[in-house]
């Protein structure tokens, strides 16, 4: 009996110690160092919200720089991954139907030079970023979409790519996305 | 290529380069020897007064089991309530609803007993109040019980003849006063700099590029995932644990998750080392499990990065390795190196789906938490590696005719018995389960139907891994089952009781028992159990008893699944 009196008062005495020197340290720690009070970054274009910066979200624009498959369709209230075994012979049906859906948008491009992830499935169905490479292979269809000069959008792609000190180099495609339509601003204004 | 290479190999550096002092750091902790920390005695006495513990009462090893199971028991009741009744309670600004009775047993039991499976999904499942309330006050409190039952190991392997084992309450508190919430605080801090949210605000909903609108789940993420790493608990706030880009966001916050996993456990064995002064002893178990993580980590990183034989036939570019189920921002080594850190852990997080590695990681995930002991969760993966030395130290005493002692005290049949049946129950349960299930699946299409995403081998691997995972108090899972069902509730629930509980009360009695006994010196004749000759014949018994035992179910998994993909 005495041991259950102690467990219940030690239960609490955790629960009051653990919300008031670690949880509200963190809150508070993160209200003076973040920009946006510890709540999930977000990028704006032309001073409007457009998005959280690690949240990736779905674009099937012509204009727009194309991110991964997502299971979720980018549903940022929930996530998920495809949980597809690499031998389910549905699953490589549907890569396939990708493979030839994306070719068909690039007619230029080569099959053997699609790289993999943009018919893949992220593993939260929110990943917001593509390699240099998955970038590269976008640029033509833009290019005509937006009657842009390719070389013009291949040096946006150089400005907005991340190189970590450790980790392959990647692209946020919200980023590179808000830097083409940015720079089509500036050349209104201009 | 090289750069991911060149990445997981920093990881394992800096984590085996920081376990070392951390590792006497805490031997200092429980031998109650002055360190660093001691400002904070004051603060500890106060929490004996208020709770109106004695802290210099000494625990025999029959009462310092009761303390912990009635701790437990009162902590079952506590989580059965609040997440019954969550959706009723503050700190719940996107109304979630309460659980339902056979979904919340499982949670309450998952994450009591540090296993941390999730049948539900943290963005709605859970409201805020029992994130921290529950979720994230068990992730502390269930690992520090582990850690104080590793204490009292320590405890009775040191003493010469003892009857005690030190006092829970005090390894309890300790643990989380000078271990667990400070080195929680840094880890969280790192995450909160990289972009982890921490905040009390709701979801964000907004309006995206192409004009859509998008909802954003976020909250406390950064206070409980550093200590879902550390602890090796593995319930992330999300229902894709570190996949998610908010729970870790870079290259940069995963390898800080990434050491947190196995940081611990792996500055347990030297702690070892220090707190009985036998270095050599410590050194030799932590090359066993070193050399088995690494060959592990070598395997899954070259599976991973090979990518996916099926896609490769399709013609198309592959550099990045296998990507389905995985991150841009990791790529395939660093995810395929996760994968192997927490199944040789109990953590059981993940940052990258399991269900679509390639069918060798696949199997040497579910491998590792079949062995289960190399680092193991914090304090308990050693105790499980204990059991096997105490086989191994039998068995060669059989060998050279010679009474098997360990540290000077003699093993005999009593102890023996303990260790047989704990080492066994561990493949019981596993095969056990997945025999039931496979039973009622094949028997009905409809059922298979409902609980399988995948077809064929692969979905007999998906029940192999959740009673596999359940059994180690693991918690990752092959997410394509449909486990929020009663049977899965239930059947897991049961197998995480009897797999956290028996072997602690097992190990705990074996060294209590083996504490009493007289103390036999060493002499010419004893057996060394600080040589290589010794860790590999530890390594040999581990791996005809965990290994050896699971061989045909992974023949009929994973192995067949390889076979036939080529």
């Amino acid at each position: 009996m005495k041991t259950i009196l102690i467990s219940i008062k030690i239960t609490v005495a955790f629960c009051i110690i653990l919300f008031g020197g670690y949880v509200m340290v963190l809150w508070g720690f993160a209200r003076l160092v973040t920009p946006n009070e510890g709540q999930a970054e977000v990028l704006t274009l032309d001073g409007k919200v457009v998005g959280a910066t690690n949240v990736g979200q779905e674009f099937s624009d012509m204009k727009y720089f194309w991110g991964r498959p997502s299971a979720v369709d980018y549903n940022g209230g929930g996530s998920g991954g495809s949980n597809k075994a690499v031998s389910n012979p549905e699953y490589l049906k549907e890569v396939g139907v990708r493979i030839e859906q994306f070719l068909e948008s690039h007619p230029y491009l080569e099959r053997k030079d699609l790289p993999s992830e943009l018919v893949t499935a992220s593993a939260s169905g929110l990943d917001p970023h593509i390699s240099p490479l998955a970038a590269e292979v976008q640029i033509q269809r833009i290019a005509d979409a937006r009657q842009m000069k390719v070389e013009y959008i291949a040096e946006i792609i150089v400005n907005t790519t991340h190189k970590p000190l450790v980790g392959q180099p990647y692209i946020n495609v919200l980023e590179l996305n808000i830097a083409l339509d940015s720079a089509i601003l500036n050349e209104n204004k201009g | 290529m090289n750069y991911e290479i060149l990445g997981v190999a920093l990881q394992v550096l800096v984590l085996v380069a920081l376990s070392y002092p951390l590792g006497r750091y805490i031997a200092k902790v429980y031998r109650g020897e002055k360190n660093f920390m001691d400002f904070l005695t004051p603060f500890e006495n106060c929490i004996y007064k208020v709770c109106s513990i004695d802290p210099n009462e000494q625990m025999g090893w029959k009462r310092f089991l009761k303390v912990l199971l009635i701790l437990n028991l009162f902590w079952f009741v506590w989580g059965m309530v609040l997440l019954f009744i969550q959706g009723g309670l503050p700190l719940n600004p996107d109304n979630n609803i309460g659980q339902s009775a056979s979904q919340a047993f499982n949670t309450c039991i998952s994450f009591m007993v540090n296993c941390n499976l999730q049948h539900y999904s943290g963005e709605t499942g859970l409201t805020y109040f029992t994130q921290l309330f529950v979720i994230m006050l068990f992730q502390f409190v269930t690992a520090a019980t582990g850690m104080a039952a590793f204490a009292a190991v320590m405890k009775g392997m040191g003493s010469k003849t003892t009857q005690t084992l030190g006092n829970f309450w005090v390894y309890l508190v300790r643990t989380l006063t000078r271990i667990l919430i400070p080195l929680s605080m840094i880890v969280g801090m790192l995450l909160i700099l990289d972009g982890t949210p921490m905040t009390l605000e709701g979801k964000q909903t907004l309006t995206t590029l192409e004009g859509r609108e998008q909802v954003i789940s976020q909250g406390p993420v950064a206070a409980i995932v550093a200590i879902k790493q550390l602890g090796t608990n593995g319930g992330g706030f999300f229902g894709v644990n570190s996949s998610h880009p908010l729970e870790n966001p870079s290259y940069f916050t995963n390898m800080v998750e990434c050491i947190s996993i196995l940081f611990i456990s792996m500055s347990l064995i030297w702690c070892l080392g220090f707190y009985l002064k036998r270095r050599k002893f410590a050194a030799c178990i932590f090359g066993v499990m070193f050399l088995a993580y690494l060959t592990t980590v070598g395997i899954a990183v070259h599976q991973e990065m090979g990518g996916n034989p099926e896609i490769a036939t399709m013609g198309i570019s592959q550099l990045n390795g296998s990507m389905e189920g995985k991150e841009v921002r990791f790529g395939s080594a660093a995810t395929a190196l996760w994968s192997m850190t927490t199944t040789v852990t109990s953590n059981g997080s993940v940052n990258g789906m399991h269900d679509s590695l390639t069918p060798l990681s696949g199997m040497l995930a579910m491998l590792n938490m079949q062995i289960n002991c190399w680092f193991g969760g914090v304090g308990v993966g050693f105790m499980n590696y204990y059991i096997f030395i105490i086989i191994a130290v039998f068995l060669s005493g059989l060998m050279v005719g010679r009474t098997p002692e360990f540290l000077g005290k003699k093993i005999e049949p009593k102890e023996m018995k303990i260790a047989v049946i704990i080492a066994l129950l561990h493949p019981f349960v596993i095969l056990c389960g997945t025999a039931i299930a496979s039973h009622l699946a094949v028997n009905d299409p409809t059922l298979a139907a409902a609980w399988l995403s995948n077809p064929s081998f692969h979905g007999l691997s998906q029940m192999l891994y959740e009673f596999t995972s359940s059994a180690a108090n693991n918690g990752s899972g092959f997410e394509g089952l449909s486990d929020n069902t009663p049977f899965w509730n239930i059947s897991t629930g049961i197998v995480l009781i009897l797999s956290r509980y028996l072997p602690i009360i097992g190990q705990v009695a074996i060294v209590g028992i083996l504490a009493q006994k007289r103390f036999v010196p060493e002499s010419a004749g004893t057996l060394k159990t600080d040589t290589v000759t010794f860790s590999v014949m530890t390594f040999a018994v581990i791996f005809i008893i965990a290994a050896l035992a699971f061989f045909p179910a992974l023949t009929l998994g994973p192995i067949a699944e390889y076979l036939t993909i080529k």
